[in-house]
């Protein structure tokens, strides 16, 4: 058993490796320029209600310091919210509310936190603690998601999300992230998260690895992974792709979450999206970036660039 | 985006151009593409910086060496701008004097000696010697007297002639000196002139003498004083902290038995310090290197003083790192934390030993990722966060040579060349990623980075390559040209071969 695959079986299995992403795509088709724009959660979510992307309503930003103490009327109202830092990574910082207990709050893991506490956390994202440069913050207060009742049986805590890989504005590869017990909730691969493969075309599952192996149902749940197909299929792709249109980054990544009364909404965008997609779809990025560099075609309306997609056996060819 | 093609061409051009200027240097000065191991070729330079009051003439006179055991001056050269310079040679002392009308300001003057190692030099005789100086006699109380006859009745009971008298002698009072118990004699005085009145009482004809202790590239270096004792027309030299006669340390005698090493006049604060290189090459080609005129001769490391070549002779091996930096983690894919930390770990460990390095790497950025977790609970900004880690680490490379050096370890005194600012961050950004990703992730940045400073280490610690980016620093033309290459290398990294190996199948 050897623990290397020969490099050229690697290539015509047409897997994108890390730095052919970085020449020859994330610095070919993202301007530097743009980067901002999708590291700055505030920013991104600001675009998206300005293009009419559906993402969790913002109900108010916390800039300054001495906003912080009008924060104890204003969340007196609210009975469940999430606290964000507008640059946070990797999901630190972001404080999720579920309910109320007479004058306290109670956290999604049932913790109960007083005002006094919450204000707190809000005061140590605006001081920088959660940003990765460790510069100023800004607070994000949202609307809590809820998670489409049909994640239930694929999820232990945390909120499912599906990653799209969106070049030039067409959709390439799909993967629904699930957490773990061994992820602690977060949806990200290298955590211990599954990652199921989704088929671009319709939505359904097509492979599912967790920590790089292959696997038939959830660890925690138990549930079949395999029969996972996603609703709406073509509104998700259309939600993804018009993100380009949006942030003018050629090679993105788009995390949308299903919610239960709003529908798919926009999470956050990734001008780095990684590789793993690659794994939990068995398939390599390669060959349909490749199809997609031959046929893309500026000033095509979203609709026409998924349906391509969609319709047409453009990625067949390449992967026979 | 430039295109491949000109790409390559530039790369070529970058490669072309490097041999070419290497090659043609090599005919010109005759400077070989192999280092040979003929001979280690020291240059010593001297420096001596005073100032100097206004309008009167100036003359320094400076102590200069001469051909000595194991020792002998194959070229010697003065600069220093407007001073005339001479070199006497009175009863066997030899003294550089310059001198000059007037001058203003802060002077500095440059002695460069070239001195090639020879064993089978010629050993010094007693006539040849300057005569003896007396010395400033120390007078012993009575207790003293006392401890003083003991500490000779015991080197001379376990001694056999003056040479072995004087050995033990030493490694008694160097025992003494350490435990700090019976250190009556020491208690006032220099060890140096204890040791010096012991040979006195004792007979042994023997003198103070100041050697510079040759070590490759290091500056402002100072003279330590040295033992000589005559047997049988022989003078032998000891070092007065180690009874043990080492060869292997290279003491170059400097000014003999007792005269001043500096005499100014018309100057004040005046001070000197030493600064060398070691050069394995032919000394003749060497020679020629230096004086050619014009030019490759002139584009030449080796025309800078000795200070700023010894500087640049670590210089020039950072691209090397940096090379091997780009290689490991664009071909490899190994991750390590900070892009360019390795190579400056690297650079620690030449000052050290590789295992001694790591150790201490490892013990630092361990005891400094505990306490900067009790950090994290104070919740302070990035900038305060790293200020402080810089102080800890301060603390921490104080708290650990003085460990290493009550246990007597003299290496603990190495954790000081590690870069402590780099360190900070280091510990920080392990620390950020312990809490986010977890200490797996830690352990794979960490080792990552150690692996990479170690294969950085032992490309920059070979003599080869060392001889070769110093002699010819247009070879980093090459370098240059090969990082192009791998920054616009867009294949597969060889792990990603084992991340993506479960695709054998498809």
């Amino acid at each position: 058993m050897r623990a290397f695959i020969n490099p050229f079986a690697l290539k015509k299995s047409g897997i994108l490796g890390m730095n052919s992403r970085n020449v020859e795509f994330i610095s070919r088709y993202n301007s530097r320029k743009l980067f901002p724009l999708v590291d700055n959660k505030l920013q991104t979510k600001l675009l998206a209600q300005e293009y009419g992307i559906n993402t969790p309503s913002l109900l108010f930003v916390v800039h300054y310091q001495h906003d912080v103490y009008g924060l104890k009327e204003k969340l007196q109202n609210i009975s469940s919210f999430v606290i964000k830092p507008a640059c946070g990574s990797g999901g630190k910082g972001i404080l999720v509310i579920k309910g109320k207990k007479g004058d306290d709050f109670v956290k999604a893991s049932g913790a109960v936190l007083s005002v006094e506490e919450v204000i707190r956390h809000v005061t140590n994202i605006l001081a920088g603690l959660y940003s990765l440069s460790g510069d100023q913050d800004s607070a994000i207060i949202e609307t809590l998601i809820e998670a489409d009742p049909f994640f239930d049986a694929y999820s232990y805590q945390g909120v499912p999300d599906i990653r799209i890989i969106v070049f030039q504005g067409y959709p390439v590869m799909a993967m629904l992230r699930l957490s773990t017990k061994d992820s602690d909730g977060k949806a990200n691969l290298h955590q211990g998260a599954v990652g199921v493969g989704l088929d671009i075309q319709t939505g359904k599952a097509i492979h599912a690895v967790m920590n790089g192996v292959k696997v038939l149902t959830h660890p925690d749940t138990k549930a079949q992974l395999d029969t996972i197909a996603i609703e709406n299929w073509r509104e998700m792709l259309l939600l993804a792709c018009s993100c380009y249109d949006m942030s003018n980054l050629g090679y993105l990544g788009v995390d949308i979450v299903l919610d239960k009364n709003r529908g798919a909404m926009l999470l956050e965008l990734n001008a780095r999206p990684g590789l793993s997609i690659q794994i939990a779809n068995s398939k390599g990025l390669l060959p349909r970036l490749r199809e997609i560099e031959k046929v893309a075609l500026k000033k095509i309306r979203v609709e026409e660039r998924v349906d391509l997609v969609m319709n047409s056996s453009l990625f067949c060819a390449s992967e026979k | 985006m430039i295109s491949k093609k000109i790409l390559f061409l530039l790369v070529s051009i970058l490669i072309a151009l490097g041999i070419f200027i290497a090659f043609m240097r090599h005919e010109q000065t005759g400077v070989p593409f192999v280092s040979s191991e003929n001979k280690d070729v020291w240059m010593v330079e001297a420096r001596v910086d005073f100032q100097a009051q206004e309008n009167r003439p100036i003359t320094v006179s400076l102590s200069l060496p001469s051909d000595t055991t194991g020792y002998k001056i194959y070229f010697e050269q003065s600069v220093s701008a407007g001073y005339g310079f001479n070199v006497s040679d009175k009863d066997g002392l030899k003294r550089g004097t310059w001198s000059v009308r007037q001058a203003k300001g802060k002077q500095t003057l440059y002695y460069k000696a070239q001195v090639v190692q020879d064993t089978a030099g010629e050993t010094l005789l007693a006539q040849d010697e300057p005569k003896l100086e007396a010395k400033d006699e120390i007078l012993w109380s009575e207790s003293e007297s006392i401890a003083a006859k003991e500490i000779l009745a015991e080197a001379y009971a376990k001694s056999s002639d003056d040479i072995s008298f004087t050995r033990e002698l030493i490694k008694i009072l160097s025992e003494i000196h350490t435990n700090q118990e019976g250190s009556l004699l020491l208690a006032k005085r220099k060890y140096i002139d204890v040791l010096n009145k012991l040979l006195d009482d004792a007979g042994v004809i023997h003198r103070m003498s100041l050697a510079l202790e040759l070590q490759d590239a290091r500056r402002n270096q100072s003279l330590t004083p040295v033992i000589e004792v005559l047997d049988r027309n022989e003078w032998v030299l000891f070092d007065p902290k180690n009874a043990l006669q080492e060869k292997s340390k290279n003491f170059f005698l400097w000014t003999r038995g007792g005269k001043s090493l500096i005499d100014i006049v018309g100057g004040t604060n005046a001070r000197v310090s030493f600064s060398m290189i070691k050069q394995n090459m032919p000394a003749l080609e060497l020679a020629q290197a230096h004086f050619e005129e014009g030019g490759f001769g002139f584009f030449s490391i080796h025309r800078l003083p000795i200070e700023e070549q010894s500087l640049f002779k670590m210089l020039l091996l950072l691209p090397i790192g940096a090379l091997i930096t780009v290689f490991m983690r664009l071909l490899i894919g190994i991750k390590t934390s900070g892009t360019f930390m390795p190579v400056l770990i690297a650079m620690a460990f030449l000052q050290t030993s590789l295992f001694l390095g790591m150790v201490n790497f490892v013990v630092l950025v361990g005891i400094g990722l505990i306490l900067r977790s009790f950090l994290s609970s104070l919740n302070l900004l990035l900038v305060a966060r790293i200020a402080t880690i810089i102080v800890i680490v301060i603390f921490i490379v104080a708290f650990m040579t003085l460990i290493g050096y009550e246990l007597g370890f003299n290496t603990g005194m190495s954790v000081a060349f590690f870069p402590i600012i780099i360190l900070a961050w280091t510990i920080e950004r392990m620390s950020i990623l312990w809490e986010e990703e977890g200490p797996k992730e830690v352990m794979i940045q960490g080792s990552g980075s150690l692996l990479v400073a170690s294969f950085a280490y032992m490309a920059m610690v070979n003599d080869y390559v060392a001889h070769l980016v110093f002699n010819f620093p247009e070879l980093h033309l090459i370098v240059i040209a090969f990082i192009i290459l791998m920054g616009r290398y867009t294949g597969y990294r060889l792990l990603e071969l084992y991340r993506f190996r479960e695709f054998k199948g498809i």
